[in-house]
């Protein structure tokens, strides 16, 4: 059953349009992520949803009735803020019940439902204390807290984790992802992080310039992303993008040629039938392409070392190779000086093809 | 034995550390006496003396009789030590036809202050809230004019305002005045509280609404804690432009209803009879009590909330 749609939402300020002929369908207990870069209306859009900036033209539903003009307390959603936005002259049990005191809701279910959005967060001790007293982390469960007291269907999270420090931030965010899994309720998070994306989303929407330039799975966006942003965006480094054209290989079969070398498409699922000439951008994962490894099928690249970047983990090497700069990623055990020779073998069966004029996959 | 070879060796350490390089180490040496702290209290000084002088020989005259006031020696401080002025000033001073000192206006000041400041506060903080968090359509162009009459001289607006409490039967009373210092306080005090509530986080009134609160509900509950500073800033501005005021309390009130300002100028500048310098010095100085009263209480706060003001929004 679909839980928020949005159908034709458009969002104009004056002149400028932010939004247009926005469409999104979000099934029940979903989580949604909304990933792109800053001034993409990611956080516009989530807004829209909440009721908070009011829309120019199309519908909202939320649990299939037509929120489109409802106010923000009347669509059954609770949000969590950036920078959390706890009333900073209430106590966390104040925080959390102010909403529920606003509904006018009898006083016993009022604490019946902030002991148990305290229990979930364990934040159970710091009920008595003010907003500044407690540290980021415990401040942004206290946000969260507000959200689930409102035993609402859908829960908008706009960066929730952007302002804490990267070690609190990877513990929150498992523990989102915990507390999506035991309430199974919507959600829908906007991050420009792509490791929460890729994390804690079903699925994830990317976002450029108020249009969703692909919807779907992490595995899908990671592995066949629809455009060359997309691919470009993912990732971290990005996908090695090669630019050449379609021609044969000595078997006759399609392959790239990029810089003067040939690439062979073996392995390569097109979507359309590849032309020779046609103008491509061949797109390849640093870690789709193996160094010096022994018995791999498919041709031999040679490429040299430029600068080796270790990581602890893994090792992150940057070739020239045929007038490229290339990044390739090694297991952190291997170690290669700069100068040194390598030879390189494409898994194409991983890589991804896109017109070079449109930039879309082919 | 070996103890005492073992304190002497540290002390001997910490007087020439061996493996230290000489030249500077530590804290660098401060003069006491450098051309720099010189020239920054003596600035300091002049400036406070500058302010200061005149304070003191309001407050030494005040404390003088008239025989000793007559000697010249306005500097030096009082042979005898009287409050007669202070007495007189308060409750006995003639202006014009009333001789019942500076209470009657004391208390006609207060009657303009307390309702003017309360009334102008409540409305503008509520103007600025709903200039900077709920945008309605030509909220910018409200805004605009609001500003423009900040700008307007009050001279060209004196005798229109006449006209218009004379129309609606509010001239000459205390009233008027209370409505006319009103809606002058309203274009500083709006863009005060605009700023102030801009510069909150946006997303606080965002959550907020999420919570189900209305515009009085997020207005009373979430801003207005939140506001401290800027409310007592407002009241400073306030509190000291209305009890200081002289021109609309002369142009828009009646005798029996001068305010304290008023009343002030009446005592010294009265023509006939001897100039009372000490009942003039008293009278000035229980004329500014009030505004310097305010300022000693809340000045910490108001430094505070003019800069969260300021520097935001």
């Amino acid at each position: 059953m679909t839980s928020v749609s949005v159908k034709d939402l458009r969002l104009s300020f004056g002149q400028v349009t932010v939004l247009d002929q926005l469409n999104l369908d979000i099934q029940e207990g979903e989580f949604l992520v909304l990933l792109g870069s800053s001034g993409c209306g990611k956080s516009t859009l989530l807004n829209c949803i909440a009721g908070l900036l009011d829309i120019t033209d199309g519908q909202i539903f939320i649990n299939g009735r037509n929120v489109t003009w409802d106010e923000p307390k009347d669509r059954g959603i609770g949000m969590v803020f950036q920078s959390y936005a706890l009333y900073p002259q209430m106590t966390v049990e104040k925080n959390l019940s102010f909403g529920l005191k606003v509904a006018k809701m009898p006083q016993g279910e009022i604490d019946k439902r902030v002991a148990r959005a305290a229990e979930i967060l364990q934040i159970g001790p710091l009920l008595k204390r003010k907003p500044s007293e407690l540290s980021g982390g415990q401040r942004q469960r206290v946000a969260i807290g507000r959200a689930l007291v409102r035993d609402v269907d859908v829960f908008l999270f706009d960066e929730p984790l952007s302002n804490l420090d990267a070690k609190l931030r990877s513990e929150l965010r498992v523990e989102i992802k915990r507390l999506h899994q035991s309430l199974k309720n919507t959600m829908i998070y906007v991050t420009h992080d792509q490791i929460e994306a890729l994390t804690l989303a079903d699925r994830i929407a990317i976002m450029k310039g108020g249009v969703i330039q692909q919807l779907a799975d992490p595995n899908t966006i990671y592995n066949a992303p629809k455009n060359m942003f997309v691919a470009g965006f993912i990732g971290s480094p990005s996908m090695n993008f090669l630019r050449g054209e379609i021609a044969a290989d000595a078997a006759g079969r399609p392959a790239v040629v990029a810089g003067g070398v040939t690439f062979s498409l073996d392995g390569y699922h097109a979507g359309e039938t590849l032309v020779p000439g046609r103008k491509v951008v061949l797109g390849v994962r640093p870690e789709h392409v193996k160094v010096d490894e022994p018995g791999g099928t498919g041709e031999v690249h040679e490429a040299t070392v430029d600068i080796e970047e270790p990581m602890g983990a893994d090792n992150l090497l940057w070739l020239k190779h045929a007038g490229h700069t290339m990044a390739v990623r090694t297991a952190g055990s291997r170690r290669f000086s700069p100068g040194t020779r390598v030879r390189l073998t494409f898994d194409m069966t991983l890589a991804s093809l896109f017109d070079a004029e449109s930039e879309e996959r082919i | 034995m070996s103890d005492r070879g073992h304190l002497k060796k540290t002390a001997h350490l910490a007087e020439v550390p061996a493996s230290w390089e000489s030249g500077p180490r530590g804290a660098r040496p401060r003069r006491l006496l450098s051309t720099r702290t010189i020239v920054v209290y003596g600035t300091l000084f002049v400036a406070a003396a500058y302010y200061l002088l005149p304070l003191y020989v309001m407050i030494v005259t005040s404390l003088k009789g008239m025989p000793e006031i007559r000697l010249g020696n306005i500097f030096s401080p009082p042979l005898e030590i009287t409050f007669e002025p202070w007495v007189k000033a308060w409750s006995s001073a003639c202006t014009g036809l009333n001789c019942d000192g500076l209470s009657r206006g004391f208390w006609n000041s207060v009657m303009i202050t307390v309702p003017s400041t309360a009334i102008s506060i409540a409305i503008a903080s509520i103007n600025g809230y709903a200039l900077s968090n709920w945008r309605f359509k030509g909220a910018d162009i409200f805004f605009t004019i609001l500003i423009v009459g900040a700008f307007i001289p009050y001279q060209v607006m004196l005798y229109p305002i006449v006209i218009v409490l004379r129309e609606i039967g509010l001239y000459g009373s205390l009233s008027g005045l209370v409505i006319v210092h009103t809606i002058f306080g309203m274009p500083i005090l709006t863009l005060l509280f605009r700023n102030y509530f801009a510069g909150l986080p946006e997303e606080l009134f965002k959550a907020a609404r999420v919570d189900g609160a209305g515009f009085w509900g997020i207005y009373l509950k979430i801003m207005v804690p939140m506001s401290l500073p800027i409310f007592v800033v407002a009241m400073i501005l306030q509190v000291t432009g209305i009890w200081n005021d002289f021109l609309f309390g002369v142009v828009f009130t009646r005798p029996e209803y001068y305010p304290m300002t008023v009343q002030l100028n009446n005592i010294v500048n009265s023509v006939q009879g001897v100039k009372e310098y000490n009942v003039n010095m008293a009278a000035t100085i229980l004329t500014g009590a009030v505004p310097l009263l305010v300022y000693f209480v809340s000045g910490r706060l108001f430094v505070r909330g003019i800069a969260a003001g300021a520097v935001k929004g």
